[in-house]
């Protein structure tokens, strides 16, 4: 099989190549190469996958909102090749036996799928969770995301317990629940609305108090999707004085502001929330200048009856996998704020790397396994929620017109999209 | 128009045009037989998510003097408790052939929901932290027949727990749409986080404006739900925010007090205050009727002069 046409993006910069697969691996990178089976890619670019380091996808427990097929499905037409299931799960992934089941459902999925593991037994934010034992399964991320870990000294021990477990990382949801007690960010808008706030301070406070701890103990610790100015700055200076911290960002908090929720539209309802102008040119410039290191979708499937509900009742959270991409195109590299190969940078090699997925994000030559997206930046598309793989529907995007779509995804060498259809 | 969500669907002569036809309804309600016929054939349903004894009475009794039908929807009791959604119970009573939705409820935003899932006229009869519209009105008109129509100029204090209350963020605005001057009073833990948007100063002293004010509306303190730190004990809210006797002694002598009801007295409000002539507390409640008649009448009405 060759992929034609296309210019290919990587760690390594561009260049107009073919890309030949074969048994699950690049063959050849090279000029006017021929095969059996042909992939057009012109006008397109030719990517290592995409890799999402935060989606929900539901299974055990609420396969009414998405399964590991649907969500696997979703990842592998945004052109993602594997993505991190966030342990929230129905049990929750805290234990070896859980993870071993998400992983043995997994075994057909659509992208290679890694279950993190939580932190706390039951994400209840009290006692460790058997994390060497899921660290040996191959877990390497390690979070209660949905709750915060909000007590300094649960988390400091699990900072320092992971010392032992190499390559692990500690991904916090930085939320101080205490004062992020309602429903929408608070300020302006949550004053004229009515709506009980989340305000910033309870995000920063917690990620100022873990960039301590991360210097402390000296374990890495990942902010999952930063969204105020106040964090970005924090986590900014601290990466200065070279303490082990990294943070994503959602493609949402780049996009909306929490003058969307002036509509009460529960679509709109997400933790941590859609926050200020000031809060989104802060995070774009995070994601610019190095200090926000990946972009994640936190794709967070619910059922159409818990978002019909009042605002303040509806469940927070908005599918991402297929609309990641085209938000980064349009708002970050059409707005200017970075180059298609600096956003591909942030969704595909970054990520990569940080989650120690040696098979995703690679350099493409000759050897490497084939995790490949071919994207179309230019091709402009409506968004229709009821043509998305996933079993949820919602997404505040119905109807708007994005710019930036994958086309192909091959996994392991496999065509898994094809003309942006699912194959299975 | 169609709804009434929030108090910004009116502008200054939408509002004016309310209280002129409250002025008509109220004349309605001084007579023997204390009704006509405008709505009769239309179906009123008043589905209330919240208890509220005042508000749901005043709009069915409003709605009865405009001979509609009135359905009550007890929404404790009923398939809500049993886990329908808000979307098919209003699509439910939709399908009943109902006219209009009279809505409270706990959650902000509710009665937009409702507006944007059905076809029939929803009014917001207060809605979570958010709005109640009618409540504004009623304190216009109630304070016009007082102050005289033209309220530009007027001094208004509006005192209490300012950032958890629907009728503030109501009738601050409604005022400030008549050209009121409203300052709100509270401790910075009862204002709002922003201001940005509202059309009104905020000060924490009250006893600094009591020489500079011509109404003092009090907001209900809701001590019985007081877990969000807001004060430190009703003893030490009495003392610094209360409308107590010795404040009111230095008070202007044509000044007006103002609550929406149920008021705390000997809390926000002192019982020998609140009986006080200053007070036009019950006269708010006796134009709630006339008010609700008249934003019923121009949801529902045919747009002909009243009888």
């Amino acid at each position: 099989m060759v992929i034609r046409g296309g210019l290919v993006v990587d760690i390594n910069g561009e260049r107009k190549a073919d890309v030949r697969v074969e048994a699950g691996k690049v063959a050849e990178v090279g000029t006017k190469l021929r095969g059996d089976r042909e992939i057009d890619a012109s006008g397109c670019v030719v990517s290592p996958g995409l890799v999402d380091m935060h989606v929900h996808l539901r299974e055990p427990g609420m396969e009414e909102a998405e399964t590991i097929e649907t969500g696997s499905r979703a990842a592998a037409l945004g052109g993602f090749t594997a993505v991190i299931a966030m342990p929230n799960t129905e049990p929750p992934q805290d234990d070896p036996i859980i993870i071993s089941a998400v992983k043995a459902r997994a075994q057909t999925a659509l992208c290679d799928v890694y279950p993190a593991g939580a932190i706390t037994k039951q994400r209840e934010g009290l006692e460790l969770a058997p994390m060497g034992e899921m660290h040996s399964l191959g877990v390497r991320i390690f979070t209660d995301d949905g709750a915060c870990v909000a007590s300094a000294g649960v988390m400091r021990s699990a900072l320092q317990y992971a010392r032992s477990l190499p390559g692990a990382i500690v991904a916090q949801h930085a939320e101080d629940e205490t004062l992020a007690t309602g429903h929408m960010h608070e300020g302006e808008w949550s004053s004229r609305l009515g709506i009980p706030g989340r305000p910033a301070e309870a995000e920063e406070i917690i990620v100022a108090r873990d960039c301590i701890l991360a210097a402390q103990t000296g374990t890495p610790v990942h902010f999952l999707h930063l969204s105020t100015a106040g964090s970005v700055a924090i986590v900014r200076a601290a990466k200065a004085q070279g303490i082990p911290v990294t943070a994503e960002a959602a493609p949402h908090h780049f996009t909306f502001t929490d003058e969307s929720c002036a509509t009460f539209d529960p679509l709109f309802k997400v933790n941590p929330p859609l926050r200020t102008k000031d809060d989104v040119a802060a995070v774009k410039a995070g994601l610019a200048d190095g200090t926000i290191d990946v972009i994640a979708s936190d794709h967070a499937p619910h059922p159409t009856e818990t978002k019909e509900r009042t605002f303040e009742e509806a469940s927070p959270g908005m599918l991402g996998l297929e609309t990641a991409l085209a938000l980064g195109i349009s708002e970050l590299v059409d707005a200017g704020v970075m180059t298609l190969t600096e956003l591909l940078a942030l969704m595909s090699w970054s990520p990569a790397r940080l989650s120690g997925l040696a098979d995703h994000g690679a350099t493409i030559e000759k050897g490497v396994t084939a995790n490949l997206c071919v994207i179309d930046p230019n091709l402009e598309w409506v968004l229709d929620p009821a043509n998305l793989a996933s079993r949820a529907q919602n997404t505040p995007m119905g109807g708007r017109k994005l710019k930036g779509k994958n086309r192909h995804t091959i996994l392991r060498g496999e065509v898994v999209v094809l003309d942006g259809q699912a194959t299975r | 128009m169609k709804n009434l969500l929030s108090i910004s669907d009116l502008d200054q002569a939408g509002i004016i045009e309310v209280c002129d036809l409250t002025d008509s309804f109220l004349t309605v309600t001084h007579r023997d037989i204390p009704k006509v016929p405008a709505l009769r054939g239309k179906t009123v349903a008043s589905v209330f998510y919240e208890d509220s004894t005042r508000t749901r009475l005043s709009f069915e009794t409003a709605a009865k003097r405009l001979s509609a039908d009135v359905m009550t929807m007890n929404m404790s009791s009923s398939s809500v408790q049993k886990g329908e959604s808000l979307r098919d119970t209003v699509q439910t009573i939709e399908a009943m052939g109902v006219d209009a939705i009279v809505i409270r409820h706990r959650h902000a935003g509710a009665p937009n929901q409702v507006a944007a899932w059905v076809d029939l006229s929803v009014i917001n009869a207060g809605d979570g932290r958010h709005e109640h519209p009618t409540q504004a009105l009623l304190d216009v008109y109630t304070a016009r027949r007082h102050l005289g129509d033209d309220l530009s100029g007027a001094r208004i204090a509006i005192v209490g727990d300012i950032r958890r209350s629907r009728v503030a963020r109501s009738t601050a605005k409604a005022f400030a749409q008549m050209g009121a001057k409203v300052t709100l009073v509270a401790p910075p833990t009862m204002l709002p986080d922003s201001l940005a948007g509202w059309p009104v100063t905020a000060t924490s002293d009250f006893d600094e404006i009591l020489s500079d004010v011509d109404l003092v509306y009090l907001l209900r303190i809701q001590h019985e739900r007081q877990d969000s730190m807001a004060f430190p004990s009703l003893r030490e809210y009495v003392s610094r925010y209360g409308l107590t006797n010795d404040r009111a002694t230095r008070l202007g002598p044509e000044v007006l007090i103002m609550h929406p009801g149920p008021m705390n007295r000997g809390v926000e409000i002192s019982p020998e205050v609140a009986e006080s002539d200053a007070s036009i507390i019950t006269e708010q409640v006796e134009n709630g009727v006339a008010v609700r008649m008249a934003v019923l009448y121009l949801l529902l009405g045919s747009g002909a002069p009243v009888a």
